[in-house]
């Protein structure tokens, strides 16, 4: 059963400030995951403190690395269960579990850190796995 | 911002691997550990040479990726519980 959205609705502002795109239903995920050129970045959100607790803080901490996905979104796990569903259907292969983070490159899943990559680590730890795919995959932004 | 769970075991909320005395190893999110066992939320359990499998090979698997749960809940009474790891650190 869903929470609160009083109760939700702090932890959708800690992604959404830092630049995520919420997407509430599974067509919002078709439109998100439909642009299959550059990165993508998708974070299943959470409630759990356990470890959505450090995920949250650790992606806003990796976003402001120079080099960052192209789009970047959330679906809330609990909260929003057709978005959700559909955003796992995209990465059927892995098992669910949240909050997790998958990363796409020209619509391929090519990195994926599950619940228990997160749990009991910090927010800067899990910003180094981050900004370390980060690297690796997405291009320097070109300056003005 | 979270949610806080007083009085729970340090695992709570963590996935954890649970090692028996027994063929059976088990992968969950741990709600507690108390005198009467693990209590396990979402397990998958594997038995040593399953699908060609050690209990090792599937631990090594299980941490790159997750697990597919089979059982929503299941309590590992502490009598055959060898060993307790964290599946993030291994």
């Amino acid at each position: 059963m869903p929470y609160s959205e009083l109760m939700v609705k702090p932890m959708r502002e800690e992604l959404t400030s830092a630049g995520v795109k919420e997407l509430r239903t599974a067509a919002d995920v078709d439109a998100f995951m439909a642009e299959k050129s550059g990165t993508a970045l998708l974070v299943v959100n959470s409630v759990c403190g356990c470890a959505a607790g450090m995920a949250r803080p650790g992606i806003r901490l990796a976003l402001q690395n120079e080099r960052r996905p192209d789009r970047i979104a959330s679906v809330f796990a609990g909260q929003d269960l057709e978005a959700t569903a559909r955003a796992r259907g995209y990465i059927s292969d892995v098992p669910p579990s949240s909050p997790s983070i998958a990363f796409f490159k020209d619509g391929e899943l090519v990195h994926f850190i599950p619940r228990h990559r997160i749990e009991g680590r910090d927010a800067h730890a899990v910003a180094g796995d981050l900004t370390t795919v980060f690297n690796e995959n997405c291009l320097v932004p070109a300056t003005a | 911002m979270g949610t806080f769970h007083q009085g729970k075991s340090e695992l709570h909320g963590i996935t954890v691997v649970v090692d028996t005395d027994g063929p059976e190893i088990f992968v969950g999110r741990c709600d507690d550990v108390d005198d009467r066992g693990v209590f396990l939320h979402d397990v998958d359990v594997h038995r040593d040479g399953e699908n060609g499998r050690s209990k090792e090979d599937y631990v090594k698997r299980a941490a790159q990726l997750g697990v597919w749960k089979k059982h929503d809940h299941l309590v590992i009474p502490n009598d055959r519980v060898v060993s307790i790891r964290r599946l993030g650190e291994i």
